[in-house]
Formats: C-alpha cells, structure tokens, sequence
C-alpha cells in the first residue's frame, strides 16, 4: 500500500481537489482557432494553387466567417484571463519558450490577416461595397496587387495556428495527458477536417463538395491514425502517463472520448463521407456538423482531463 | 548565490505550524496556502512506513512555469528564488498548469501567487518564516554555494531526495530520509 495524503488541508481555488484553472472558454478558443485555421488553409492553399474560380465557396465565401471565429475566441480568451487589466502585458515582449506569447502574436498576424482577406471579396457579399475613404482604396488596391503574398502568409500561419493550439498543452510535462508531441498534429488534423466539413456544409457546387469530402475522409483517417498513435505512446510510456491514458481506457473520461470524440466525431462522419462518395445519398449537413460536433468535443475533453492528470498525490 | 531549503522528514510531527506561520507572514488570502504538509504511508500493516513533509514551491533551476510565462512575470531572481510580478501577470493560469508540484494559485486579486522563500526576510537577514517558527527545528534553508550554511552542512551529512526529479525541474526543496 502506498498513501499519501495533504494532512495539513489544501484547497487552493482552482488547484485542488485536482486543477481546474481553465474553464470552457480555453477548449472554445482551442476549437474556434482550430476551425479558422481550417478554413483559412484551405482559401489559402486553393488561391495559391490557381484554383480560385473552380472553388470559390473555400478561396472566397467560407473564410468571411474566419475572423468572426477569431474575435469570439479571443474574447474568450480575454474572458478567462484573471487579472485582465493587465493583458497588453502579452504585447510587450515575444517570449519563444513560452508558447502561450508566440501563440498571443500568431493570433494577432493571423486576425489581421483573415480580415484583410475578407475585405478584398466584401464585395461578393455587398456588390455596391464602397470604402469612402482614398487610403482604404489604396490599401485595398495593394493587397489585391499582393494577394499571393498575403495567401502565402496566411496558409503559413494558418498551419502554425492549427499547430500552435496543440502545442500550447503538449508544452506542459506536469499535466502529463498533455505532454506527448502527438498533440501538435492532432490538433492541427482536427481544426482542418473542421474546416473542410465547413466547406462542404456551405459549398452549394456539388464538385467542390465532393473534393472537400474526400479532403475531410483523408484527414479523419489521420486524426485516427494519430491518436491510436498517441495511447501506443503512453502506454510505452511511464507510470504517470500509462495513468493519463487511463482517464480515456476505463477512467471518468472513457465514454465522453470514445463515444463523442472518436464514434460521433470521426468514425461515424467518416463512414457517411465514404458511403458519400460511394453513390449514397448522404445530406451534407450530417457529415459536417458531426465533424464539428466532434472537434469541439475533442478539446473540452483533452483540455478537461489533461487537468486532472498529474505527477503527485 | 543558491538559495534551497531541506526538511527533515524524520523530525517533522506534521504540525502544520510552518503552514500558519506562512500565511501570517505573507497576508496569505483566507482559504489559501504557499505550504502545505503531505503524510505517506507505505508497506502493509504492521509493517508501515510514514514519511511527513513541509512542501511549498520547489524554487527549480529548470523552472517550466518561468519558462511558460507568456509576459516574465514569473521569474527567477537573485539565488535563484521563483518569483511573480503581479503587475506584469495577466491571470492566464499557464504557470499554474506548468507546476508539477501544483505550488502556484491565482490570488484572488487575480495574479499569481506562490512561495517566495519569505525573500524579504532573507535579504535582511533572516530565515523564511516556516522555517523560524519550526518547533522541531527540522527545516534548513540557506545558500548551497557556502559549505558553512545550515543547508549545505545538513545535505552533506544526510542522505536526502527530492521530489519527482524526473520531471527534469531540478528542483531545490529536499527531504532528509
């Protein structure tokens, strides 16, 4: 037998019985952020490649709603800061040990950059758009100039922001859950088949739908690959991750990852996306919202379980 | 300059004094604490084993909550004591995630609090206030560097270990066995 207990009484707010310092508005960040950096790869990546007039629900329609998905998340981010006063503190120095402050200016290139990209197809949406002002004129006139530029940044910082809210766990050895490089990865597989699914529920052009439905059926195949990976890895691991790992084999959080993340999010999607392309006639809306469903699922999960697994006591 | 602190594993009763007298010390807020007091048991009855310890922050050379902070508000100073400027925090808890040892909370005035190894009596002389207040004496603190202080006499004559080390902190808390 092998005790051991606090005798002298602990109950620091939000450290004990078990850490709970972040709350639903870090998984909503950690799935908004993801699901834009979806969307914005894709508009990115098809824009680069040439591709914009025969997909332009991904190059031009989705993305409106990526800037949208950025600011509620880093509202939500705001929202759970404690001392908020003080949040310019972020701005002031670039820590690159620290992926929480290169992740803070990720967001803030990314921001501005999805809501440029917007600005120059504001006129799919309103055809009279006019920017009354000569300088917006001008500067609309050089992002138009430079539009391959602004995708190439947009398409790198997309993959860093998909990454980065990944990375931003995996960084922490004491929650040890979190602490396996497989997550970087993951979570970026899981914000782009969030973004395809979007793409395929908003495109009406059944031959974008179709490509996106495989892009989708590609990247939910990885995400699975990815984390029967990542439990081979813990299960290798040491005692403190074998434990983490038994949160999601048997522990409090088996059903919610199992059923949510892994049958509702990705296999159930991914059968219907396969029957799909098979002739059947699957409506678009379940496929996609399942996958968003379950990338949602995927980060109040992790988030929330990664709290509870430690080193002590 | 190497500021650490052993404990006597074997001469602390679990009195929680050192816990009180921190939370006097340092205006701790009421519910909350920098230190706390763990009791182990190991082996099967009667064959038991129990181990008491003083545990706060670990001041670790290799600190992953200096390392995450996103703003240097967590910092190491001078002897290598861990330390949080509350008006450069911002409240985001990734330090508090960071600990493996769970040593850190958010005050609720919204920062991050932590032990500071009672850094303002150290700088005038005197030993943090846990360790003063010891009615067993069992606590040493002092400068690793100088052989003469209580630490480095008490290391050197004891056999001693320290907290999940392989966390790769190298912390600077250790248990006399």
């Amino acid at each position: 037998m092998n005790e051991e207990l606090i005798i002298s009484g602990r109950d620091n707010l939000a450290v004990d019985p078990h850490l709970h310092i972040w709350h639903w508005p870090i998984p909503l960040y950690l799935f908004l952020g993801g699901l834009a950096a979806g969307i914005l790869f894709f508009a990115a990546l098809y824009y680069i490649m040439g591709k914009e007039k025969e997909y332009p629900t991904a190059v031009r329609k989705v993305p409106f709603i990526a800037p949208i998905l950025l600011i509620i998340g880093l509202a939500a981010l705001f929202f759970d800061l404690r001392h908020k006063a003080y949040f310019w503190q972020l701005y002031t120095t670039i820590r690159l040990q620290s992926p929480m402050s290169w992740g803070a200016w990720t967001l803030l290139v990314i921001t501005a950059a999805s809501v440029v990209w917007s600005a120059l197809h504001i006129r799919d949406l309103f055809p009279n758009w006019d920017w009354k002002y000569q300088w917006l004129r001008e500067v609309e006139t050089f992002f138009n100039k430079h539009k391959k530029v602004l995708a190439w940044v947009i398409l790198i910082y997309a993959v860093i922001t998909g990454i980065y809210t990944g990375i931003l766990l995996s960084a922490f050895n004491a929650r040890p859950l979190w602490n396996t490089s497989v997550l970087g990865p993951l979570f970026l597989a899981s914000g782009l088949s969030a973004g395809a699914a979007s793409i395929v529920l908003m495109s009406k052009d059944p031959k974008e739908r179709l490509l996106f439905t495989k892009i989708d059926l590609v990247i939910l195949g990885v995400e699975l690959f990815l984390i029967v990976h990542m439990f081979m890895g813990f299960m290798a691991s040491t005692q403190v991750q074998i434990d983490a790992a038994e949160l999601f084999l048997g522990g409090q959080y088996t059903m919610a990852f199992w059923i949510f993340v892994v049958f509702l999010g990705i296999v159930v999607p991914g059968a219907l996306d396969l029957m799909e392309l098979r002739g059947y006639h699957i409506p678009a809306l379940l496929p996609g919202v399942l996958v968003l469903f379950g990338s949602l699922m995927f980060r109040f999960v992790f988030v929330f379980a990664g709290q509870v697994s430690r080193w002590l006591y | 300059m190497r500021y650490a602190m052993a404990v006597d594993t074997k001469k602390c009763v679990g009195c929680s004094d050192c816990v009180v007298a921190c939370q006097t010390e340092n205006n701790v807020p009421i519910g909350y604490c920098r230190d706390w007091v763990v009791e182990t048991m190991d082996g099967t009855y009667p064959q038991l084993e129990i181990e008491l310890r003083s545990e706060r922050c670990n001041h670790c050379e290799n600190a992953p909550c200096v390392r995450c902070c996103p703003t240097g508000a967590s910092h190491i100073t001078d002897g290598g004591i861990v330390l949080v400027k509350p008006n450069k925090c911002i409240g985001c808890g990734a330090c508090i995630a960071s600990c493996p040892y769970d040593a850190r909370y958010p005050h609720p005035k919204g920062y991050v609090d932590k032990c500071t190894f009672c850094i303002h009596r150290v700088k005038e002389g005197m030993k943090p206030a846990c360790v003063a207040v010891c009615p067993t004496k069992c606590m040493y603190f002092g400068d690793l560097d100088d052989p003469n202080s209580d630490v480095s006499v008490i290391l050197k004559k004891r056999k001693s270990k320290t907290l999940i080390p392989e966390a790769g902190t190298k912390p600077q808390l250790y248990f006399l066995i």
